[in-house]
């Protein structure tokens, strides 16, 4: 009988493990809605107020009179990651087709602990980097070449550090689509008697499409969000910028910097939050629909 | 004949091009954060709290703010195995091979994954007024752990994926009930769980917008987790804009420490990854 007793504990044990386990994943799963709740609940002050169109599209922003246009933000952030995919993207593409098609092992083993590393480096270095270099680089070299004067705090400055942090992100993604593609397809085209860029350019990149279009979506909602390296170098004037030497105030650079005195006005709050829901609405979709298809392409090789 | 030859190698050589400035890149980062940082260093720095008039340039340190960080990383990352390591063992053990609920699961923490910092720090800061808590040590690490738990998950998971159903069975052959078998699970992926660990410590230590609005400022450090808490990259950030000159040094020296910091965590993760596999199957 003693025998049967200790089973049965084993087995209840068992039972309460996997409930609790349960909970905690379901719990876990309810995280972005929760998220989406609370900072749509602190937003709602402003929205009710003002259409969420208006609010996006006016471009006067002045708390202490009410007026809280999100327009200037939003093109600061467009700018910003728009220049950072066009600096990250090609690099970044060449880079990975070089690692995975043509590097040898020896190479690729020396470049992916540095890729590592260049993916850890905090933000916040990051940023002290862009201040010590990237922003006089462009006042004293690149800047004089265009335009009468630029302190170099400006939209170029914020998307070239932030091309420089999504460069690993989109190597390490554009390498595992590349791995996806099966072996007998390259075969196929060589022994056909394409050159290696011919096999690329014709077999390996069109096969990619979906995928790199996956990544690219990734990398731009990465590029969204980050908020201390942008705000260090962007020079933070809440204006649309016109030309890549302007300043710009990304939106995450505005939540970040107005934190503190947000809290005596009415409705700075409330739209500072929904700048907030913005970003993880925004996030939510592009990284939901980007890694469906990530998945999707991964199975479809993998079988 | 002769353009399609002469178009590969065109290509192969702007391929090694950028290649080159990607890898160059990190070291201009580098040079930029020793030639500045290193100079600025001295002992005081990491052993001494901010002294009065510290941020005129007098004397002191930011050991409040190397502490305040470990302390919040140290928490949150407690905080964060109590929740992930329950998860991966769930969707990877207790779930079939096919199953909806574990897709799901991998799915929604990949996407959390991408959540940026900021909208965990003024979700935590929401969360905090609604509690009616003032920022804390407790407020910061409760929002690092909100940005690390989907990092934990999804690369312990990614270990965890790779462990062969059949050694699962074997357990279950000679008995086991599930929950005994974790012990086995969890000797697999031991690797995965310390590189899991190091990389989310790497990513919690340097973060600035998570803990911005959750854990505050100050210069003391913190005996209870109702205290606000200094944070290293906060301390880089804010002595940065200030304007005098000694004090932007000690940013870039204090940046200086922190690249060296999350350097040895990154190299000790890989190191970690490699020696501890011995027992994976």
């Amino acid at each position: 009988m003693p025998i049967f007793n200790r089973q049965k504990v084993r087995v209840i044990k068992d039972k309460l493990a996997r409930n609790a386990m349960f909970t905690i994943t379901i719990l876990s799963l309810l995280v972005a809605l929760l998220i989406g709740v609370g900072l749509y609940l602190k937003a709602a002050p402003i929205l009710h107020e003002k259409s969420l169109w208006h609010l996006l599209t006016t471009t006067s922003w002045k708390p202490f009179k009410g007026d809280f246009g999100f327009y200037p933000f939003i093109m600061g952030t467009l700018w910003v990651t728009g220049i950072a995919i066009v600096i990250a993207l090609p690099l970044s593409l060449l880079t990975s087709i070089y690692l995975s098609e043509y590097a040898m092992p020896q190479v690729r083993k020396m470049v992916e602990p540095i890729l590592d590393i260049l993916a850890g480096i905090p933000p916040v270095v990051y940023g002290v980097w862009g201040a010590l270099a990237v922003v006089p680089f462009i006042s004293n070299h690149i800047a004089p070449h265009f335009i009468e004067y630029s302190t170099g705090y400006s939209v170029l400055a914020g998307g070239i550090v932030l091309a420089v942090m999504i460069i690993p992100l989109l190597i390490s993604l554009f390498g595992e689509i590349f791995r996806a593609i099966p072996k007998e397809l390259r075969d196929a085209s060589l022994s056909l008697g394409a050159t290696d860029w011919q096999t690329i350019k014709f077999v390996i990149l069109r096969k990619s499409v979906p995928g790199i279009v996956a990544a690219i979506v990734l990398a731009i909602s990465r590029a969204f969000g980050e908020t201390i390296a942008v705000l260090m170098v962007c020079g933070n004037i809440p204006i649309a910028p016109k030309s890549i030497f302007d300043s710009g105030y990304p939106l995450p650079a505005l939540i970040a910097n107005n934190y503190g005195e947000m809290m005596s006005m009415p409705n700075y709050e409330s739209a500072l939050m929904l700048a907030a829901l913005i970003l993880f609405v925004i996030i939510l979709l592009f990284n939901a629909a980007s890694r469906v298809v990530l998945i999707r392409i991964e199975r479809r090789f993998s079988l | 004949m002769k353009g399609r030859l002469l178009e590969e190698k065109i290509v192969k050589m702007l391929m090694r091009a950028t290649t080159l400035i990607i890898i160059s890149s990190l070291f201009f980062i580098f040079i930029a954060i020793v030639r500045r940082g290193l100079p600025a260093m001295n002992w005081d720095m990491i052993t001494k709290i901010p002294g009065g008039g510290f941020y005129i340039g007098k004397e002191g340190g930011i050991l409040n703010a190397i502490v305040g960080s470990f302390m919040i990383v140290l928490g949150s990352t407690a905080l964060g195995l109590l929740i992930a390591i329950p998860i991966v063992i769930f969707i990877n053990l207790y779930l079939p091979k096919k199953s909806l609920l574990s897709d799901f699961t991998r799915l929604s923490f990949d996407v959390l994954f991408g959540i940026p910092s900021i909208v965990y720090g003024a979700f935590g800061f929401t969360i905090m007024v609604f509690l009616g808590m003032k920022t804390s040590l407790l407020g910061g690490t409760l929002a690092v752990t909100f940005l690390i738990t989907p990092i934990l998950v999804r690369s312990m998971d990614e270990v965890a994926r790779m462990v062969p159903r059949e050694l699962y069975d074997a357990t279950f052959s000679l008995g086991a009930t599930r929950l005994e078998t974790v012990k086995v699970v969890l000797r697999q992926i031991a690797p995965g769980i310390t590189t899991a660990i190091l990389l989310s410590v790497g990513r919690a230590i340097g973060d600035a917008a998570s803990v911005l609005f959750t854990a505050g400022y100050t210069d003391s450090i913190p005996t209870s987790l109702g205290q606000p808490a200094a944070t290293l990259p906060l301390a880089i950030f804010f002595q940065l804009s200030s304007p005098i000159q000694e004090v932007q040094n000690r940013a870039y020296s204090a940046a200086f420490i922190l690249t060296m910091i999350v350097l040895i965590l990154s190299l000790a993760a890989r190191y970690y990854s490699r020696k501890l596999s011995k027992h994976k199957i």
